[in-house]
């Protein structure tokens, strides 16, 4: 993943999301795949653009920040705020001097929660080379270096803005670290549906 | 009238500023269109593909002043793609070989290149201003030949322009003799500054009023500026970002109080709350104020700035400020005209910041209040028509609810009512943007009312080609419509065909429009150039094999007399 504060490369970064590909959340990976655009889905694109505010908030977050608009793209240029600004913002409120980000990791069975800052990562390697670092007093296994290791027992989960429970890794991480309210690290039972999805 | 001599006839027009005026009158008889044409000194042309550049020079070769835009407004957006067009270079040499006179020239989305300004800065001796706003494809390379060979240049505008950065020396490229400069905007410029040599020119410009820097400008280097350039009236401070237990920022608190005439503040691109103090002394003259690129900059202390605000006549804000910070503004702020809140964080579903009771309070405590932009998470048709009771003044009003097709939360109704209710009372409304669920009901009310609307922007909403044709058929004064993500067809296209001639052009993105349709379109409305824009790779390549019914993403049309464009990338096609 690319340094955090480098808006450009974000947004290369977005456009190489497989957007139609990699779903948010499990349950719109349908309409997302539909909406790749051949013209006859661009009406499917349009009628669901109409739908529920959840999808638009993941329309925003995935698409507002682009360059030159993928015509696969669903809600580019929503809301209608100049690049200018978007970038200007963007670069500033990453880059920032504002407190950390600081949110609570808790994991499962362990006494006590630790509190990390989001901002001082450059990417998802990091981030889960410092869980690791950090609660390997707890754990019995190696964490999981990327999703789908099978025979892992732990992953790591986040609480996003919506109070919903999201597997870390899925979306660019300038948007999981401007949603992501707490972390939680997943063992046992529950680890193995979310840890083997892929 | 044509019995008096011309010059009399000059003197009279003279008095007549407005461009739509002047148009007329040169419309009055052959000898008033020629008395017109030598006499004219400032031309404006909105769409850059409407009429060929040689064709406006040729009639007016005396102008001292030229404005062109270029891109279609939905450019900000990304809706355009990257190289559609809009190059600035054939008004520059059109200019150079026919109006060597010329003094003025302002830029709106198009596309300029370092040889284009400096073609500009070498062929016009008096050049006195040059504003570009949103414009790209130049560099600080370019911006060194303008400060090179425009003696006597007055005025450097750059607003929100893409500019490559080539270096910081472009500065040191004014001359000692440059002493003229009344207004140096360089805002957006992402690279470094040569701190000495700006400081030097701004000592050397007495007249100079209006300086608005880069955010890569220090606080060190503002100090130094700001102890030079006492009369500034409008100031754009750079970074702002300065610890606040060391000297530099001792110096800055001292710095302000000496600007007397100082009434527009911006910038502050990393101000923290506690600089802002520095600005405290001068908030009761202030009539400009933007904070909207100070993120860090919370509600109280938006709060604790804006109640020495008394005479603030604009005001852009992000969110942050809350509906409780608006209720400060709508107390204290009673001579406001212009208020944009701009969101604060883009991406996710985010707290409520501002809703319409914040917006509600504003209308009803700033009575002068004409222009809106204002983005928020919910608005309600019971807020919209008080609002629309309280501030009938409205020329420009443009609301943004980030939820595209959101109802009115409390009664689930679309806000067909609310808007319904501003374009009712609101008779000098110019500019109009629309959001949230919407139905037809909405644009038969604007088609009704909106008289003297010249600039509707529409997303998102309608049920059925209905809502187009309303528009169209109403709305006299109409010359911009932009449209996406609609349920507009054909039909709606085709209905008032001759609509499009007294406009300057018509956007449709995401519509239901067909190839059919816009071929029809074209067939029937030679003077309008029927843009095709596809970036879908996949067909354009077969273009001549596509079926009328394949629908297309985005069309612009427009009115021209200069026939199809001979600069039009692969993926436009002009029917």
């Amino acid at each position: 993943m690319e340094a955090a504060g480098e808006s450009l490369r974000d947004t290369e970064l977005r456009l190489g999301l497989p957007g139609t590909d990699a779903p948010e959340k499990p349950a719109s990976t349908v309409t997302r795949g539909g909406k790749r655009a051949l013209p006859e889905d661009d009406e499917d694109g349009y009628a669901k653009s109409n739908k529920s505010s959840e999808e638009e908030e993941q329309g925003e977050g995935d698409l507002c920040c682009q360059e030159p608009p993928a015509a696969k793209a669903q809600v580019v240029g929503w809301p209608p705020i100049r690049s200018y600004r978007k970038n200007s913002l963007h670069a500033r409120k990453v880059e920032g001097e504002a407190a950390g980000l600081y949110v609570k990791v808790s994991m499962d069975g362990a006494p006590y929660l630790r509190k990390i800052d989001l901002k001082v990562y450059k990417g998802y390697k990091e981030l889960r080379e410092a869980l690791d670092d950090m609660f390997k007093c707890f754990s019995l296994g190696e964490f999981p270096r990327k999703e789908g290791c099978s025979g892992s027992e732990y992953a790591i989960t986040y609480e996003d803005k919506d109070g919903d429970l999201m597997l870390v890794g899925d979306v660019p991480w300038e948007m999981f670290i401007s949603s992501c309210r707490r972390l939680r690290i997943m063992k046992g039972s529950e680890a193995r549906g979310l840890g083997s999805r892929h | 009238m044509t019995y008096f001599p011309e010059e009399v006839v000059e003197h009279i027009f003279d008095f007549v500023g407005s461009h739509r005026d002047r148009n007329t009158v040169s419309t009055v008889c052959k000898a008033w269109y020629q008395v017109e044409r030598l006499s004219r000194r400032t031309v404006f042309v909105g769409n850059c593909y409407a009429i060929g550049p040689e064709r406006v020079m040729a009639r007016f070769p005396g102008i001292k002043s030229l404005s062109v835009k270029g891109k279609p407004h939905f450019a900000d957006f990304n809706l355009v793609p990257y190289d559609w067009g809009g190059f600035a270079l054939p008004w520059i040499v059109a200019a150079a070989r026919l109006c060597p006179g010329l003094e003025e020239l302002r830029l709106k989305r198009m596309v300029v290149t370092d040889d284009g300004l400096e073609l500009l800065a070498r062929s016009f001796p008096n050049f006195k201003s040059l504003v570009l706003i949103s414009c790209e494809g130049f560099s600080t390379d370019g911006l060194a030949t303008i400060a090179t060979y425009c003696r006597g240049l007055r005025e450097l505008d750059l607003q929100e322009n893409e500019v490559e950065d080539h270096g910081c020396q472009w500065l040191s490229f004014f001359p000692d003799s440059c002493t003229s400069l009344v207004s140096l905007n360089f805002g957006c410029l992402k690279g470094e500054v040569n701190g000495g040599a700006l400081e030097r020119l701004v000592a050397r410009c007495p007249n100079l009023r209006s300086l608005k820097l880069s955010p890569a400008v220090s606080v060190e280097s503002l100090n130094k500026i700001l102890a030079r350039a006492s009369h500034l009236v409008d100031l754009g401070t750079g970074s702002f970002a300065v610890d606040h237990r060391t000297d530099v920022y001792h110096m800055l608190m001292n710095s302000f109080p000496k600007f007397k005439s100082l009434r527009n503040l911006s910038g502050f691109w990393d101000a923290s709350p506690c600089c802002l103090r520095a600005v405290y002394p001068v908030c009761t003259s202030l009539t400009v104020l933007n904070l909207s690129y100070a993120p860090a900059i919370q509600g109280d202390d938006l709060i604790k700035i804006i109640c020495l605000c008394f005479k603030l006549q604009k005001l852009w804000v992000l969110d942050s400020i809350g509906d409780k910070g608006l209720a400060v503004v709508a107390s204290t702020c009673k001579e406001l005209q212009e208020l944009r809140v701009f969101p604060c964080d883009i991406y996710g579903a985010g707290t409520t910041s501002v809703t319409e009771e914040g917006l509600l309070a504003v209308s009803s405590g700033c009575p002068k209040l004409n222009s809106l932009l204002y983005f928020c998470y919910q608005m309600t048709n019971a807020a919209l028509i008080t609002i629309a009771k309280n501030c009938p003044h409205f020329t420009r009003f443009r609301l943004c609810i980030l939820d595209p097709g959101k109802p009115d939360p409390v009664t689930d109704q679309p806000l067909d009512e609310g808007f319904g209710a501003i374009v009712r009372s609101c008779k000098n409304l110019r500019r109009l943007s629309l959001s949230g669920r919407l139905t037809d009901q909405v644009f038969l009310y604007i088609g009704m009312y909106a008289e003297r609307l010249e600039m509707l922007s529409i997303a998102f909403a309608g049920d059925s080609d209905k809502g187009m044709i309303y528009v169209l058929n109403g709305c006299k004064n109409l010359r911009k419509l932009e449209i996406r993500d609609c349920p507009f067809g054909d039909i709606a296209l085709l209905k008032n065909v001759a609509k499009y001639e007294t406009m300057r052009s018509l956007w449709m993105s995401s519509c239901d429009i067909t190839l059919g349709g816009c071929k029809a379109l074209a067939a029937k409305m030679p003077r309008l150039n029927v843009e095709i824009i596809n970036e879908n790779e996949e067909t354009y390549e077969f273009e001549e094999n596509l079926s009328d019914l394949h629908k297309l993403e985005k069309i612009y049309v427009y009115r021209t007399v200069a026939g199809p464009r001979n600069d039009a990338p692969d993926f436009v096609w002009t029917l």
